[in-house]
């Protein structure tokens, strides 16, 4: 861990003092395509190639425009390609995503798998499959946005976070810290919550055939 | 396979040349509309497998299925399970009363909600004397399903493909529900094929009969 940190701090040292459009287009390209693989090798159980893509879809989208709009409009700094800025901030969004998209489809692949009879019985009765899988869809849903939202509920009573203890120790006043810290947290629970609606929205009917039948 | 008929109407479904899978192989079999169609025969010939082909939850290797002289395939697979409407053998229940499990089924399929006397109606249709208020996960097996055919009845499709749909209750019950349940369906134009394994059902309410034998 010592050596990794290491290396990345005299890397962004060097990204930092000599920023370029391309290179931190390359470094979040980077970071994205890790967080996919990430997801991928963190699912127990096969994962048909149709919702491989809807994961790569998902986080190469929801992050990305969480980051766009908190670097464009909440932030706003310029040049927009600051490494400084743009690096941590999506460190932390595409994480974020990536815990997420991770515990959704999890809780998703598990409430359509156990309750098959269920679903099956209301797709019988004539309902359509994305009416079927909804209680499965919110609880996954649910499942993905929950951890942010206790860390939320904890915040600044049981624990000071991360990013902004770095601040205070830095120098920096706790105010700003606080405000910084608000933004970030805030701008994570976009980002997950919008990965994640993105995932659902394209997976639920990669469990379903055509023709309305569960195909698992 | 070998059928009876006793009613004089016309062809709901007509199936020629069937084949899914190693369990159903059918040439030739008619379905007559209007009346009450019993499905019989050993474990594992093929019942309920032939109920989710014309529900048009698995589809067919080959052959045609036609449902009043269309292609099932042509029809779009949700609207055509609201009129051609299966009950699994396994209740589905909801958490919450009865009234939002006889409710639920009309939401699931975007349709209005009904009425109380409505509601109560079609308890007292399925022979379940109970309170609207009350919690459906206090039911009994028995009261469950009956539960799911009132809820059914409140959809009232076209046709009631009904898998077992009385096996947990006692012979005497099962036929007061039953009779009560078709004469029902019948007074609504409705048609019903069913699957059972009582002999005595068979005897007093089916139309037609088919005999599905194991391959």
């Amino acid at each position: 861990m010592t050596i990794q940190l290491f290396i990345a701090g005299y890397v962004l040292t060097y990204i930092f003092n000599d920023p370029h459009p391309v290179i931190t287009i390359t470094i979040l390209g980077a970071m994205s395509i890790f967080s996919i693989m990430n997801i991928f090798k963190q699912m127990k159980f096969p994962i048909k190639r149709q919702i491989k893509w809807c994961i790569a879809c998902s986080m190469m989208t929801g992050p990305i425009i969480t980051l766009l709009f908190f670097n464009g409009i909440v932030i706003h700094f310029t040049p927009w390609y600051k490494p400084r800025y743009v690096i941590p901030i999506a460190g932390m969004i595409i994480g974020s995503a990536m815990t997420g998209l991770t515990l959704a489809l999890k809780n998703l692949y598990e409430g359509i798998t156990s309750n098959r009879d269920k679903i099956e019985a209301m797709l019988m009765l004539g309902a359509a499959p994305k009416r079927a899988v909804k209680k499965y869809v919110d609880q996954a849903f649910d499942s993905a946005v929950l951890p942010t939202i206790n860390n939320m509920l904890g915040m600044g009573i049981v624990f000071l976070p991360g990013m902004m203890t770095g601040q205070i120790l830095a120098g920096i006043s706790p105010t700003v810290a606080i405000e910084y810290q608000i933004a970030v947290i805030l701008g994570g629970l976009g980002g997950v919550s919008l990965t994640v609606i993105i995932f659902i929205l394209l997976s639920y009917k990669v469990f379903f055939t055509k023709n309305a039948q569960l195909d698992l | 396979m070998k059928g009876k008929s006793k009613g004089a109407y016309g062809e709901m479904f007509v199936l020629e040349k069937v084949v899914y899978k190693d369990i159903i192989n059918l040439d030739y079999l008619e379905v007559k509309s209007g009346v009450v169609t019993c499905l019989v025969g050993e474990s594992g010939a093929g019942k309920t497998t032939l109920l989710r082909l014309l529900n048009r939850m698995k589809d067919i290797d080959s052959g045609k299925i036609l449902y009043r002289d269309t292609p099932i395939e042509q029809f779009d697979p949700i609207a055509y399970r609201r009129k051609v409407t299966m009950l699994s053998q396994t209740a589905l229940i909801f958490p919450g009363t009865i009234e939002h499990n006889l409710q639920v089924g009309l939401e699931l399929t975007g349709r209005p909600a009904c009425s109380l006397a409505e509601l109560e109606e079609v308890l007292e249709i399925v022979q379940l004397p109970k309170a609207l208020s009350e919690d459906s996960e206090t039911l009994s097996g028995g009261e469950k399903q009956r539960v799911a055919l009132a809820r059914l009845l409140l959809l009232q499709p076209e046709v009631y493909l009904l898998d077992e749909p009385t096996a947990t209750l006692d012979e005497e019950t099962e036929l007061k529900v039953m009779t009560r349940f078709l004469a029902k369906v019948k007074e609504a134009g409705g048609s019903v094929i069913m699957i059972t394994h009582s002999t005595k059902l068979v005897e007093q309410c089916a139309d037609q009969t088919i005999m599905l034998k194991k391959r």
